[in-house]
């Protein structure tokens, strides 16, 4: 269906040399020495994000870009990795948000409640996922990505329409337990200089259930399922053809990549103290992961930090570099609009193209291969 | 040459006629049937029904080039929804220099007005479908995964160029003098404009009908969806069948974008990939333009009487009849012939 994205290696041979970062990485290396610098260089940035920067907004872009992590990771899953496109991953990103955010409000401000809406958006995301998988992923593979367009944009809708559950158009705000409140203090003096308050523990909560979730892709990923999901993706017919129920194996990936938004759906609800359509199902938050994906590289996990670092450093600064330029231009006809500071998507829209004809395996792919 | 083509083939050995599906099409009735209870009022009735013919007429023009496309190129555009936002967009080019025209209280010079719009909007629409095709989709013929891909990537480019030209802001258009208001018979309301959607999707839809199943180009579609192997080897060139296929379908779209740009009064770069939604809805029919004709009304119709009945659940059982149709006929309502 795709051209090779990328060529896993023999992960067999790699595997016994064993240690604890090739157990935690399921021996799926970043391959390219770029790629590991930067890709170290992310991770410690996220890690050590409260105490190199100071003010709240650098705290919530890397707050960002660890919640699309996993969201565009999980994404990769069923894109790159099993090879069928599905517009309803926002859906599940948002039950997972609603269910944080109706738990905490209706229940109280409580891990209890916050637990229960969890684990009821967990259930229902995996609900929906299995229905639309056997329902539509039978028919032909393009049919999928048409009808969970169409499921999501009724979710969305719906969720607008229910005001009485989900708050409509405005959407819910809602207090966290008080060990996330900003007043809570974990210890009564600063450490390096950093007050240790509700806030910080809230985003290395998101950092660590990040990570974990992350890491728990790339084992899928790498496991004998994962190979199933990419010979699938490369033939389908020879993958029924040994033995291996296409439908069933799409569906399961398909509910774990949902289980996985879901996940990343709550951690922005929690970091956002708010959920509404707009945050979490609206359709332009769809044409963002494609774009994180993409230019990431499909087919990679990596990719998917890649991909949701370069988005959100762009979407927060791009603009501002792109606003200088506009008023540079001002006088001209129509150029100082090309290059508005809102106009930043159609640049990455462009890029988004160049990308699935010139380099299918995104920045990654790129990397690898000039390591070679 | 036409009659000439059945001539022949009357003179000869009579074909086995391919047997008429008239399932999917007793749908229609059945609906409107088994609604009519539920609604208790008979003039309540007529009215959803004509609104909700119309309401499927607008959908079918904005569906009847992805159809086409997709039948013919077994290319899925996702980008589609664009060409109906450009289509809507290019009556600002006839209104802005003809606005008195609409201010004119003669439906002549009103007709004439839209009907102008719709070529200036087919026009633009089907230029830029054609740069499309040859600069987005053609080098992703026979990917599916790409394909839809490629085409979002293009769908976002020309929504923010879209953005770029005309502004990013809502900009209302008024419709036409005397295309305002309803005509009341009895209890029964039907809109004016409405009235005058019907009329044109009828009329683009046996346009359509016609030129597939009676004319020379129409029969080499139809052989192009079969086997396009043997069509090329018969020495026809497939890839200009192709092209003006693509650019007709894209002309379609804007030729929907025209009447839901007066229907909704308001233009948005993002109000084609809105409607994309029921379109898609309608797949249970795409690949054939009697299929889309029959799922758009479908769709239209069971919208209305829920969004009468039960508001908040018109969406969700639009939803409801797709899966349902999918179950029944996983393949579409019509199914095409496949490769």
């Amino acid at each position: 269906m795709s051209t090779s994205l990328s060529q896993p290696l023999a992960f067999d041979e790699s595997r016994k040399r064993g240690g604890i970062l090739n157990s935690l990485l399921s021996s799926d290396y970043p391959r390219s020495r770029v790629l590991s610098l930067i890709l170290i260089g992310i991770f410690v940035v996220l890690a050590l994000t409260p105490f190199l920067f100071s003010g709240s907004q650098p705290l919530s872009t890397a707050a960002k870009i660890c919640v699309f992590i996993v969201l565009v990771a999980s994404f990769d899953l069923l894109l790159g990795y099993t090879g069928i496109v599905s517009f309803a991953h926002t859906m599940f990103f948002g039950i997972g948000g609603y269910g944080i955010a109706i738990g905490l409000e209706r229940l109280g401000a409580t891990w209890t409640s916050a637990g229960i809406g969890f684990l009821v958006a967990l259930a229902l995301s995996a609900v929906l996922a299995v229905a639309i998988g056997l329902l539509s992923l039978r028919v032909r593979a393009i049919f999928f990505s048409m009808i969970t367009l169409a499921v999501a944009s009724a979710m969305a809708v719906l969720a607008s329409q229910l005001s009485t559950i989900t708050g409509g158009e405005d959407g819910l705000s809602f207090q966290l337990p008080y060990a996330l409140r900003p007043a809570f203090r974990l210890f009564a003096e600063p450490v390096f200089g950093v007050v240790i308050n509700g806030r910080l523990i809230a985003y290395y909560l998101l950092f660590f259930v990040s990570l974990g979730v992350f890491l728990l892709l790339l084992r899928v990923v790498n496991s004998p399922f994962g190979r199933v999901l990419q010979a699938i993706r490369e033939n389908e017919f020879r993958a029924e053809a040994l033995g291996y129920r296409v439908v069933a194996y799409r569906t399961a990936a398909s509910v774990i990549s949902a289980l996985a938004a879901t996940v990343a759906g709550a951690l922005l609800a929690l970091w956002l103290r708010y959920n509404g359509p707009d945050t979490t199902l609206s359709f332009s938050i769809m044409i963002d992961i494609l774009l994180m994906v993409v230019i990431g590289g499909m087919g990679t996990m990596y990719g998917a930090v890649i991909g949701a670092a370069l988005f959100v450093l762009a979407q927060s600064y791009l603009q501002v570099l792109m606003g200088v330029g506009s008023t540079a231009l001002a006088g001209i006809p129509l150029l100082p609009n090309l290059i508005h500071p809102d106009r930043w998507l159609l640049w990455l829209g462009a890029l988004f193209i160049i990308s699935v004809y010139a380099f299918p395996g995104g920045i990654v792919g790129r990397l690898r291969q000039s390591q070679q | 040459m036409s009659d000439m083509a059945a001539q022949s083939t009357a003179s000869t050995e009579p074909l086995p006629r391919t047997k008429t599906d008239w399932l999917p099409l007793a749908l229609v009735p059945a609906l409107a049937l088994i609604a009519l209870p539920f609604i208790g009022s008979g003039s309540t009735w007529v009215t959803l029904t004509v609104a909700g013919l119309a309401m499927g007429m607008m959908i079918f023009l904005m569906a009847s080039g992805l159809t086409l496309v997709f039948g013919l190129m077994d290319i899925i555009n996702f980008g589609h929804g664009v060409f109906i936002s450009l289509g809507a967009y290019a009556t600002l080019i006839v209104l802005g220099p003809l606005a008195g025209w609409a201010q004119a209280d003669s439906l002549g010079l009103n007709l004439a007005l839209l009907l102008l719009c719709i070529l200036v909007a087919m026009a633009v629409t089907g230029i830029v479908g054609a740069v499309f095709e040859r600069v987005i989709v053609r080098p992703v013929y026979g990917s599916h995964l790409k394909q839809i891909l490629v085409t979002m990537g293009g769908l976002i480019v020309a929504e923010q160029a879209i953005h770029a030209i005309w502004g990013a802001s809502p900009i209302p258009i008024p419709l036409p003098q005397t295309l305002r208001g309803a005509f009341v018979i009895g209890d029964i309301v039907m809109e004016r404009y409405r009235v005058v959607a019907v009329g044109i999707g009828l009329v683009v839809f046996i346009g359509m009908q016609l030129l597939l199943n009676r004319t020379r180009i129409g029969l080499l579609i139809r052989a192009g969806v079969e086997n396009p192997e043997m069509v090329e080897a018969l020495g026809y060139r497939i890839r200009q069948l192709f092209i003006s296929v693509f650019v007709a379908g894209s002309a379609l779209a804007g030729l929907g974008g025209v009447m839901w740009a007066f229907y909704r009064q308001t233009l948005t770069a993002g109000m084609g990939m809105e409607v994309m939604v029921l379109v898609f809805i309608i797949i249970g029919g795409l690949g054939s333009v009697g299929g889309c004709f029959v799922g758009s009304i479908l769709v239209a119709l069971v919208a209305n009487y829920v969004g009468f009945i039960e508001p908040k659940l018109a969406l969700i059982s639009n939803i409801l009849v797709m899966a349902l149709v999918l179950i029944w006929r996983p393949q579409g309502l019509f199914p095409v012939a496949r490769r």
